[in-house]
Protein backbone atom coordinates (compact mmCIF):
# COMPACT_ATOMS: atom_id res chain seq x y z
CA UNK A 1 0.00 0.00 0.00
CA UNK A 2 1.51 2.94 -0.82
CA UNK A 3 1.17 5.92 1.85
CA UNK A 4 1.83 8.78 0.41
CA UNK A 5 -1.56 8.87 -1.18
CA UNK A 6 -3.43 8.98 1.77
CA UNK A 7 -3.77 12.98 2.88
CA UNK A 8 -5.88 11.27 6.67
CA UNK A 9 -5.14 8.10 7.84
CA UNK A 10 -6.90 7.62 10.91
CA UNK A 11 -5.55 4.49 12.83
CA UNK A 12 -8.27 2.59 15.26
CA UNK A 13 -9.50 5.94 16.99
CA UNK A 14 -12.07 6.02 20.02
CA UNK A 15 -13.22 9.39 21.76
CA UNK A 16 -13.59 8.41 25.68
CA UNK A 17 -14.71 11.44 27.32
CA UNK A 18 -14.74 11.12 30.89
CA UNK A 19 -18.53 12.59 32.11
CA UNK A 20 -18.09 12.81 35.85
CA UNK A 21 -14.69 15.09 35.98
CA UNK A 22 -16.20 17.08 33.52
CA UNK A 23 -18.18 19.32 35.41
CA UNK A 24 -15.69 19.50 38.44
CA UNK A 25 -15.02 23.13 39.34
CA UNK A 26 -13.87 23.39 42.29
CA UNK A 27 -11.36 21.71 44.93
CA UNK A 28 -14.54 20.80 47.08
CA UNK A 29 -16.66 19.18 44.26
CA UNK A 30 -13.21 17.32 43.77
CA UNK A 31 -12.77 16.36 47.19
CA UNK A 32 -16.55 15.23 47.87
CA UNK A 33 -15.91 12.98 44.37
CA UNK A 34 -12.83 11.60 45.64
CA UNK A 35 -14.28 10.67 49.29
CA UNK A 36 -17.12 9.14 47.13
CA UNK A 37 -15.08 7.34 44.58
CA UNK A 38 -16.89 8.54 41.54
CA UNK A 39 -14.08 10.25 40.46
CA UNK A 40 -13.06 8.13 37.04
CA UNK A 41 -16.55 6.85 36.54
CA UNK A 42 -19.14 7.25 34.21
CA UNK A 43 -17.15 7.06 30.79
CA UNK A 44 -18.87 8.24 27.65
CA UNK A 45 -17.49 7.06 24.58
CA UNK A 46 -17.84 9.45 21.94
CA UNK A 47 -15.68 7.68 18.96
CA UNK A 48 -15.59 4.13 19.19
CA UNK A 49 -12.16 2.19 17.03
CA UNK A 50 -12.85 4.03 14.02
CA UNK A 51 -10.61 3.16 11.09
CA UNK A 52 -10.37 4.64 7.73
CA UNK A 53 -8.07 5.91 4.96
CA UNK A 54 -9.14 8.91 3.05
CA UNK A 55 -7.01 9.47 -0.48
CA UNK A 56 -5.75 12.49 -1.64
CA UNK A 57 -8.12 14.69 -3.63
CA UNK A 58 -11.32 12.45 -2.62
CA UNK A 59 -13.76 13.99 -1.27
CA UNK A 60 -15.69 12.32 2.08
CA UNK A 61 -19.03 12.56 3.33
CA UNK A 62 -19.74 11.62 6.83
CA UNK A 63 -23.50 10.82 7.45
CA UNK A 64 -24.98 9.65 10.76
CA UNK A 65 -28.00 11.39 12.96
CA UNK A 66 -27.73 13.68 16.22
CA UNK A 67 -24.55 12.79 18.84
CA UNK A 68 -23.38 9.79 16.92
CA UNK A 69 -19.62 11.23 16.68
CA UNK A 70 -19.12 13.29 13.66
CA UNK A 71 -18.26 16.27 15.14
CA UNK A 72 -16.22 14.54 17.50
CA UNK A 73 -13.95 12.94 14.63
CA UNK A 74 -13.90 15.60 12.96
CA UNK A 75 -12.49 17.45 15.64
CA UNK A 76 -9.84 14.47 16.15
CA UNK A 77 -8.75 14.58 12.45
CA UNK A 78 -8.21 18.30 12.31
CA UNK A 79 -5.90 18.37 16.03
CA UNK A 80 -8.55 20.41 18.67
CA UNK A 81 -8.86 16.71 20.29
CA UNK A 82 -6.78 14.40 20.70
CA UNK A 83 -7.62 10.83 20.57
CA UNK A 84 -8.27 8.84 23.71
CA UNK A 85 -6.22 5.79 21.97
CA UNK A 86 -5.29 5.24 17.99
CA UNK A 87 -3.46 7.36 15.83
CA UNK A 88 -4.12 10.15 13.39
CA UNK A 89 -2.13 10.96 10.41
CA UNK A 90 -2.03 13.85 7.80
CA UNK A 91 -0.68 14.79 5.36
CA UNK A 92 -0.56 18.39 4.41
CA UNK A 93 -2.11 21.44 5.70
CA UNK A 94 -6.06 21.33 7.06
CA UNK A 95 -8.12 24.65 6.72
CA UNK A 96 -11.20 23.81 8.93
CA UNK A 97 -14.51 24.68 8.96
CA UNK A 98 -15.64 23.01 12.15
CA UNK A 99 -18.26 25.79 13.41
CA UNK A 100 -19.46 28.99 12.19
CA UNK A 101 -17.07 31.82 13.02
CA UNK A 102 -13.51 29.52 14.36
CA UNK A 103 -11.76 32.31 15.70
CA UNK A 104 -14.00 34.78 15.16
CA UNK A 105 -14.58 37.87 18.02
CA UNK A 106 -17.34 39.03 18.03
CA UNK A 107 -16.40 42.49 19.19
CA UNK A 108 -14.14 43.14 16.41
CA UNK A 109 -15.07 44.50 13.00
CA UNK A 110 -15.06 42.35 10.07
CA UNK A 111 -12.17 43.52 8.67
CA UNK A 112 -9.92 42.71 12.26
CA UNK A 113 -11.77 39.12 11.61
CA UNK A 114 -10.47 38.40 8.95
CA UNK A 115 -7.03 39.38 10.24
CA UNK A 116 -8.03 37.34 13.35
CA UNK A 117 -9.08 34.84 11.58
CA UNK A 118 -6.62 34.47 8.70
CA UNK A 119 -3.85 34.78 11.88
CA UNK A 120 -5.60 31.78 13.37
CA UNK A 121 -5.33 29.89 10.51
CA UNK A 122 -1.83 30.31 10.50
CA UNK A 123 -1.40 32.69 7.51
CA UNK A 124 1.13 35.39 7.15
CA UNK A 125 0.19 39.13 7.38
CA UNK A 126 1.33 39.71 4.26
CA UNK A 127 -0.50 36.53 2.42
CA UNK A 128 -3.94 38.25 4.34
CA UNK A 129 -3.24 41.89 2.87
CA UNK A 130 -3.19 40.42 -0.60
CA UNK A 131 -6.12 37.90 -0.68
CA UNK A 132 -7.82 40.69 1.33
CA UNK A 133 -10.08 41.97 -0.96
CA UNK A 134 -10.88 38.27 -3.13
CA UNK A 135 -11.98 37.07 0.48
CA UNK A 136 -14.19 40.25 0.40
CA UNK A 137 -15.47 39.95 -2.83
CA UNK A 138 -16.26 36.31 -2.50
CA UNK A 139 -18.20 36.99 1.10
CA UNK A 140 -19.81 39.86 -0.61
CA UNK A 141 -19.62 42.06 2.54
CA UNK A 142 -18.16 45.18 0.97
CA UNK A 143 -20.45 47.36 2.35
CA UNK A 144 -20.25 45.63 5.78
CA UNK A 145 -16.52 45.59 6.69
CA UNK A 146 -16.35 48.24 9.76
CA UNK A 147 -19.10 46.66 11.55
CA UNK A 148 -18.32 44.39 14.29
CA UNK A 149 -19.44 40.98 13.86
CA UNK A 150 -21.45 40.21 16.56
CA UNK A 151 -24.01 42.63 14.47
CA UNK A 152 -23.78 40.14 11.74
CA UNK A 153 -26.44 37.60 10.94
CA UNK A 154 -25.37 34.00 10.95
CA UNK A 155 -25.27 33.26 7.25
CA UNK A 156 -22.83 36.65 7.13
CA UNK A 157 -20.37 35.15 9.53
CA UNK A 158 -20.69 31.48 7.60
CA UNK A 159 -19.88 33.29 4.09
CA UNK A 160 -16.84 34.91 5.71
CA UNK A 161 -15.64 32.14 7.38
CA UNK A 162 -15.85 30.10 4.36
CA UNK A 163 -14.03 33.13 2.14
CA UNK A 164 -11.37 33.09 4.71
CA UNK A 165 -10.92 29.25 4.55
CA UNK A 166 -10.78 28.37 1.00
CA UNK A 167 -9.18 31.55 0.21
CA UNK A 168 -6.12 29.70 0.37
CA UNK A 169 -5.29 26.47 -1.35
CA UNK A 170 -5.53 23.77 1.43
CA UNK A 171 -4.80 20.64 1.18
CA UNK A 172 -7.35 19.64 3.34
CA UNK A 173 -10.26 20.84 3.66
CA UNK A 174 -13.36 19.91 6.31
CA UNK A 175 -16.63 20.95 6.51
CA UNK A 176 -18.97 20.38 9.07
CA UNK A 177 -22.32 21.42 8.54
CA UNK A 178 -21.45 24.86 6.86
CA UNK A 179 -22.76 24.53 3.65
CA UNK A 180 -26.45 24.20 5.46
CA UNK A 181 -26.48 28.07 6.23
CA UNK A 182 -26.80 30.93 4.08
CA UNK A 183 -28.69 31.66 1.07
CA UNK A 184 -29.30 28.93 -1.92
CA UNK A 185 -27.58 31.27 -4.04
CA UNK A 186 -24.36 31.51 -1.98
CA UNK A 187 -24.82 27.63 -0.94
CA UNK A 188 -24.10 26.95 -4.75
CA UNK A 189 -20.82 29.21 -4.82
CA UNK A 190 -19.67 27.32 -1.68
CA UNK A 191 -20.31 23.99 -4.00
CA UNK A 192 -18.37 25.69 -6.97
CA UNK A 193 -15.80 26.85 -5.05
CA UNK A 194 -15.18 23.29 -3.28
CA UNK A 195 -15.83 21.95 -7.07
CA UNK A 196 -12.85 23.90 -7.97
CA UNK A 197 -10.60 23.04 -4.84
CA UNK A 198 -11.45 19.16 -5.77
CA UNK A 199 -10.18 19.57 -9.14
CA UNK A 200 -6.98 21.66 -7.83
CA UNK A 201 -6.32 18.65 -5.52
CA UNK A 202 -8.00 19.38 -2.23
CA UNK A 203 -9.24 16.46 -0.29
CA UNK A 204 -12.60 17.62 1.40
CA UNK A 205 -14.07 15.81 4.44
CA UNK A 206 -17.98 16.82 4.79
CA UNK A 207 -20.54 16.46 7.29
CA UNK A 208 -23.89 16.83 6.74
CA UNK A 209 -26.93 15.89 7.82
CA UNK A 210 -28.63 16.77 3.98
CA UNK A 211 -28.12 13.60 2.07
CA UNK A 212 -28.69 15.01 -1.32
CA UNK A 213 -25.73 17.43 -0.86
CA UNK A 214 -23.58 14.69 0.04
CA UNK A 215 -24.91 12.61 -2.42
CA UNK A 216 -24.16 15.42 -5.24
CA UNK A 217 -20.53 15.98 -3.75
CA UNK A 218 -18.81 12.98 -2.49
CA UNK A 219 -17.03 10.10 -4.12
CA UNK A 220 -17.12 8.08 -0.83
CA UNK A 221 -19.60 8.33 2.59
CA UNK A 222 -18.53 6.39 5.89
CA UNK A 223 -22.17 5.93 8.29
CA UNK A 224 -21.33 6.51 11.61
CA UNK A 225 -23.75 5.66 14.31
CA UNK A 226 -23.77 5.41 18.13
CA UNK A 227 -19.85 6.41 17.66
CA UNK A 228 -19.50 3.33 15.68
CA UNK A 229 -18.37 3.01 12.20
CA UNK A 230 -21.64 1.59 10.55
CA UNK A 231 -20.61 1.47 7.17
CA UNK A 232 -18.13 3.04 4.59
CA UNK A 233 -18.32 2.50 0.81
CA UNK A 234 -19.27 4.39 -2.46
CA UNK A 235 -21.72 7.09 -2.22
CA UNK A 236 -24.86 5.75 -3.52
CA UNK A 237 -24.65 2.39 -1.59
CA UNK A 238 -24.19 4.02 1.63
CA UNK A 239 -27.08 7.18 1.16
CA UNK A 240 -29.44 4.20 0.07
CA UNK A 241 -28.85 2.18 3.75
CA UNK A 242 -28.82 5.41 5.46
CA UNK A 243 -32.48 6.51 3.73
CA UNK A 244 -33.51 2.93 4.72
CA UNK A 245 -33.33 3.74 8.08
CA UNK A 246 -35.55 6.28 7.94
CA UNK A 247 -38.45 3.59 6.70
CA UNK B 1 11.89 20.86 18.67
CA UNK B 2 12.40 22.03 14.65
CA UNK B 3 8.70 20.98 15.09
CA UNK B 4 8.35 23.54 17.40
CA UNK B 5 10.54 26.13 16.14
CA UNK B 6 8.49 26.02 12.85
CA UNK B 7 5.27 25.98 14.38
CA UNK B 8 6.05 29.21 16.41
CA UNK B 9 6.95 30.67 12.99
CA UNK B 10 4.16 30.08 11.79
CA UNK B 11 2.05 31.52 14.08
CA UNK B 12 4.47 34.38 14.72
CA UNK B 13 1.90 36.33 13.35
CA UNK B 14 -1.09 35.02 15.31
CA UNK B 15 0.80 36.51 18.55
CA UNK B 16 1.30 39.70 16.98
CA UNK B 17 -2.04 40.52 15.85
CA UNK B 18 -3.74 39.08 19.57
CA UNK B 19 -1.37 41.17 21.47
CA UNK B 20 -2.26 43.99 18.95
CA UNK B 21 -6.12 43.05 19.80
CA UNK B 22 -5.31 43.56 23.77
CA UNK B 23 -4.01 46.67 23.27
CA UNK B 24 -7.28 48.03 20.73
CA UNK B 25 -9.65 46.42 23.26
CA UNK B 26 -7.83 47.99 26.64
CA UNK B 27 -7.43 51.63 24.73
CA UNK B 28 -10.91 51.77 22.94
CA UNK B 29 -12.62 54.62 23.86
CA UNK B 30 -10.36 56.12 26.58
CA UNK B 31 -9.53 59.66 25.69
CA UNK B 32 -5.98 59.46 26.71
CA UNK B 33 -5.81 56.00 24.90
CA UNK B 34 -1.87 54.55 25.31
CA UNK B 35 -0.89 57.63 27.90
CA UNK B 36 -2.76 55.80 30.94
CA UNK B 37 0.11 53.43 30.21
CA UNK B 38 2.37 56.67 31.76
CA UNK B 39 0.15 57.98 33.42
CA UNK B 40 -0.79 54.88 35.36
CA UNK B 41 2.17 54.26 37.08
CA UNK B 42 3.08 57.95 37.61
CA UNK B 43 0.00 58.66 39.75
CA UNK B 44 0.29 55.40 41.62
CA UNK B 45 3.98 56.50 42.80
CA UNK B 46 2.44 60.02 43.81
CA UNK B 47 0.39 58.58 46.14
CA UNK B 48 2.17 55.76 47.92
CA UNK B 49 5.03 58.25 47.96
CA UNK B 50 2.92 61.01 49.64
CA UNK B 51 1.04 57.71 52.17
CA UNK B 52 4.88 56.98 53.03
CA UNK B 53 6.23 60.38 53.10
CA UNK B 54 3.90 61.77 55.26
CA UNK B 55 2.68 59.10 57.16
CA UNK B 56 5.20 56.34 57.52
CA UNK B 57 8.60 57.19 56.96
CA UNK B 58 11.78 55.56 55.40
CA UNK B 59 14.93 56.73 54.98
CA UNK B 60 15.20 55.72 51.31
CA UNK B 61 17.26 58.39 49.37
CA UNK B 62 15.52 59.34 45.91
CA UNK B 63 12.59 57.46 47.23
CA UNK B 64 10.42 57.99 44.52
CA UNK B 65 12.73 56.58 41.95
CA UNK B 66 13.08 53.61 44.85
CA UNK B 67 9.33 53.54 44.64
CA UNK B 68 8.36 53.40 41.02
CA UNK B 69 11.37 51.06 39.84
CA UNK B 70 9.46 48.39 42.58
CA UNK B 71 6.32 49.14 41.37
CA UNK B 72 6.75 48.80 37.77
CA UNK B 73 8.29 45.84 37.72
CA UNK B 74 5.73 44.19 40.46
CA UNK B 75 3.20 45.33 38.37
CA UNK B 76 4.10 43.53 35.22
CA UNK B 77 4.65 40.43 37.38
CA UNK B 78 1.05 40.84 38.52
CA UNK B 79 -0.60 41.76 35.31
CA UNK B 80 0.81 39.66 33.80
CA UNK B 81 0.87 36.22 35.53
CA UNK B 82 -3.04 37.37 36.41
CA UNK B 83 -4.47 37.52 32.81
CA UNK B 84 -2.21 34.57 31.93
CA UNK B 85 -3.82 32.67 34.21
CA UNK B 86 -7.37 33.30 32.65
CA UNK B 87 -5.60 32.85 29.19
CA UNK B 88 -6.58 29.52 28.72
CA UNK B 89 -10.43 29.62 29.85
CA UNK B 90 -10.88 32.75 28.54
CA UNK B 91 -9.91 31.55 24.59
CA UNK B 92 -12.44 28.69 24.89
CA UNK B 93 -14.21 29.11 21.97
CA UNK B 94 -11.12 29.24 19.99
CA UNK B 95 -9.59 26.86 21.37
CA UNK B 96 -12.66 24.37 21.06
CA UNK B 97 -12.39 24.90 17.16
CA UNK B 98 -9.25 25.29 15.48
CA UNK B 99 -5.93 24.24 16.45
CA UNK B 100 -3.09 25.44 17.64
CA UNK B 101 -0.38 25.60 19.90
CA UNK B 102 -2.20 26.57 22.98
CA UNK B 103 1.11 27.88 24.49
CA UNK B 104 0.28 30.97 22.35
CA UNK B 105 -2.36 32.31 24.54
CA UNK B 106 -0.59 32.64 28.11
CA UNK B 107 2.52 33.54 26.30
CA UNK B 108 0.57 36.34 24.52
CA UNK B 109 -0.74 37.90 27.56
CA UNK B 110 2.69 37.93 29.20
CA UNK B 111 3.82 40.18 25.76
CA UNK B 112 0.92 42.44 26.45
CA UNK B 113 1.69 42.81 29.89
CA UNK B 114 5.65 43.56 29.14
CA UNK B 115 4.68 45.99 26.37
CA UNK B 116 2.65 47.63 28.65
CA UNK B 117 5.53 47.90 31.07
CA UNK B 118 7.74 49.33 28.29
CA UNK B 119 5.84 51.91 27.59
CA UNK B 120 5.84 52.71 31.47
CA UNK B 121 9.46 52.98 31.54
CA UNK B 122 8.81 56.36 30.03
CA UNK B 123 7.50 57.36 33.70
CA UNK B 124 10.16 55.58 34.90
CA UNK B 125 12.88 57.48 32.50
CA UNK B 126 10.97 60.95 33.56
CA UNK B 127 11.19 60.56 37.74
CA UNK B 128 14.73 59.21 36.95
CA UNK B 129 15.42 62.99 34.79
CA UNK B 130 14.01 64.96 37.36
CA UNK B 131 15.56 63.94 40.50
CA UNK B 132 18.91 64.03 38.20
CA UNK B 133 19.55 60.23 38.58
CA UNK B 134 23.10 59.78 36.66
CA UNK B 135 23.23 56.71 34.02
CA UNK B 136 26.43 54.92 34.57
CA UNK B 137 27.43 51.50 32.57
CA UNK B 138 26.13 49.26 34.63
CA UNK B 139 22.14 49.78 32.81
CA UNK B 140 24.10 47.14 30.17
CA UNK B 141 22.58 44.39 32.88
CA UNK B 142 18.59 46.21 32.65
CA UNK B 143 18.23 44.07 28.97
CA UNK B 144 19.81 40.85 30.90
CA UNK B 145 17.35 41.37 34.29
CA UNK B 146 14.27 42.28 32.32
CA UNK B 147 14.58 39.03 29.90
CA UNK B 148 15.48 36.76 32.87
CA UNK B 149 12.30 38.17 34.45
CA UNK B 150 10.36 37.86 31.41
CA UNK B 151 11.18 34.16 32.00
CA UNK B 152 10.06 33.64 34.93
CA UNK B 153 6.64 36.01 34.44
CA UNK B 154 6.34 33.20 31.53
CA UNK B 155 7.28 30.04 33.32
CA UNK B 156 4.81 31.34 36.26
CA UNK B 157 1.88 32.26 34.11
CA UNK B 158 2.09 29.24 31.61
CA UNK B 159 1.59 27.14 35.36
CA UNK B 160 -1.24 29.17 36.63
CA UNK B 161 -2.86 28.95 33.02
CA UNK B 162 -2.77 24.89 32.98
CA UNK B 163 -4.04 24.77 36.56
CA UNK B 164 -6.61 26.52 36.43
CA UNK B 165 -7.97 25.04 33.55
CA UNK B 166 -8.90 21.78 36.50
CA UNK B 167 -9.28 24.14 39.86
CA UNK B 168 -10.72 27.60 38.94
CA UNK B 169 -9.95 28.22 42.67
CA UNK B 170 -6.89 29.06 41.43
CA UNK B 171 -8.05 32.19 40.49
CA UNK B 172 -9.41 33.58 43.75
CA UNK B 173 -6.86 32.03 45.72
CA UNK B 174 -3.86 33.74 43.60
CA UNK B 175 -5.32 37.30 44.40
CA UNK B 176 -4.69 36.61 47.86
CA UNK B 177 -0.91 35.32 47.03
CA UNK B 178 -0.45 38.53 45.20
CA UNK B 179 -1.08 40.21 47.93
CA UNK B 180 1.07 38.63 50.13
CA UNK B 181 4.19 38.59 47.53
CA UNK B 182 3.52 43.04 47.40
CA UNK B 183 4.05 43.18 51.27
CA UNK B 184 6.82 40.35 51.17
CA UNK B 185 8.72 42.32 48.57
CA UNK B 186 10.64 45.65 49.36
CA UNK B 187 8.75 47.20 46.91
CA UNK B 188 8.17 50.58 49.37
CA UNK B 189 10.04 49.92 52.22
CA UNK B 190 14.18 49.25 52.38
CA UNK B 191 14.95 45.99 52.34
CA UNK B 192 17.00 46.63 55.96
CA UNK B 193 14.11 47.07 57.73
CA UNK B 194 13.33 43.60 57.62
CA UNK B 195 14.84 42.04 61.02
CA UNK B 196 17.31 39.07 61.26
CA UNK B 197 14.04 36.20 61.26
CA UNK B 198 12.44 37.93 58.35
CA UNK B 199 15.99 38.40 55.93
CA UNK B 200 16.17 34.97 54.94
CA UNK B 201 12.20 34.80 53.67
CA UNK B 202 13.30 37.72 51.91
CA UNK B 203 16.17 35.92 50.36
CA UNK B 204 13.97 33.20 49.16
CA UNK B 205 11.72 35.83 47.76
CA UNK B 206 12.96 35.83 43.67
CA UNK B 207 11.37 39.18 43.20
CA UNK B 208 13.50 40.33 45.54
CA UNK B 209 16.41 40.07 43.86
CA UNK B 210 14.57 40.88 40.65
CA UNK B 211 13.78 44.31 42.08
CA UNK B 212 16.93 44.86 44.10
CA UNK B 213 19.62 44.45 40.83
CA UNK B 214 17.54 45.96 38.58
CA UNK B 215 17.60 49.23 41.32
CA UNK B 216 21.40 48.53 41.39
CA UNK B 217 21.78 48.85 37.84
CA UNK B 218 19.25 52.16 37.71
CA UNK B 219 18.91 53.51 40.50
CA UNK B 220 22.20 53.11 42.47
CA UNK B 221 24.59 52.82 39.32
CA UNK B 222 26.38 49.97 41.06
CA UNK B 223 27.12 46.39 39.66
CA UNK B 224 24.49 44.02 40.62
CA UNK B 225 25.65 41.17 43.31
CA UNK B 226 26.94 38.25 41.30
CA UNK B 227 25.03 35.89 43.30
CA UNK B 228 22.00 37.80 43.32
CA UNK B 229 22.07 37.61 39.61
CA UNK B 230 22.71 33.91 39.90
CA UNK B 231 19.64 33.66 41.84
CA UNK B 232 18.05 35.52 39.24
CA UNK B 233 18.99 33.11 36.59
CA UNK B 234 18.18 29.94 38.60
CA UNK B 235 14.57 31.25 39.58
CA UNK B 236 14.04 32.51 35.77
CA UNK B 237 15.50 29.30 34.60
CA UNK B 238 13.21 26.70 36.91
CA UNK B 239 10.04 28.66 36.42
CA UNK B 240 9.72 28.66 33.01
CA UNK B 241 10.67 25.03 33.15
CA UNK B 242 7.98 23.32 35.92
CA UNK B 243 5.45 25.92 33.73
CA UNK B 244 6.34 24.56 30.40
CA UNK B 245 6.71 21.13 31.91
CA UNK B 246 2.90 21.31 33.81
CA UNK B 247 1.71 23.19 30.16
CA UNK B 248 3.16 20.32 28.10
CA UNK B 249 1.79 17.65 30.23
CA UNK B 250 -1.87 18.84 30.66
CA UNK B 251 -2.27 20.87 27.27
CA UNK B 252 -4.27 17.86 25.62
CA UNK B 253 -6.57 17.93 28.64
CA UNK B 254 -7.84 21.52 28.53
CA UNK B 255 -10.60 21.37 26.27
CA UNK B 256 -12.39 18.53 28.12
CA UNK B 257 -12.55 21.39 30.35
CA UNK B 258 -13.34 24.33 29.50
Amino acid sequence: MENESFAIRVDHVSMHFNIASEKLENLKEYFIKLVRRELFFRDFVAVDDVSLEIAKGEVFGIVGTNGSGKSTLLKIISGILKPTTGTVQIDGKIAPLIELGAGFDPDLTARENVYLNGAVLGYSKKFIEQHFDAIIEFAELQDFLDMPIKNYSSGMVARIAFAIATVIKPDILIVDEILSVGDFMFQQKCEKRIAELMSGGTTVVIVSHSIEQIERLCDRVMWLEKSKMCMVGPTADVCEAYRSLAK
Amino acid sequence: MKKLIREFRQHSFLLYYLTARDFKIKYRRSFLGVAWSVLNPLFMMIVVSVVFSYIFRFNIQHFQVYLILGQTLFNFLSESTNSALSSITGSAALIKKVYMPKYIFPLEKVLFAFVNYAISLVAVGCVMAYYRIPLTWNLVFVPVILLLFFCFCLGLGLFLAAVTVFFRDVMHLYTVVLTAWTYLTPIFYPADILSARLKPVILCNPLYHFINNFRCAVLWGSTPNGLSMLACFVSAAGMLAIGAWVFHRKQDRFILFI
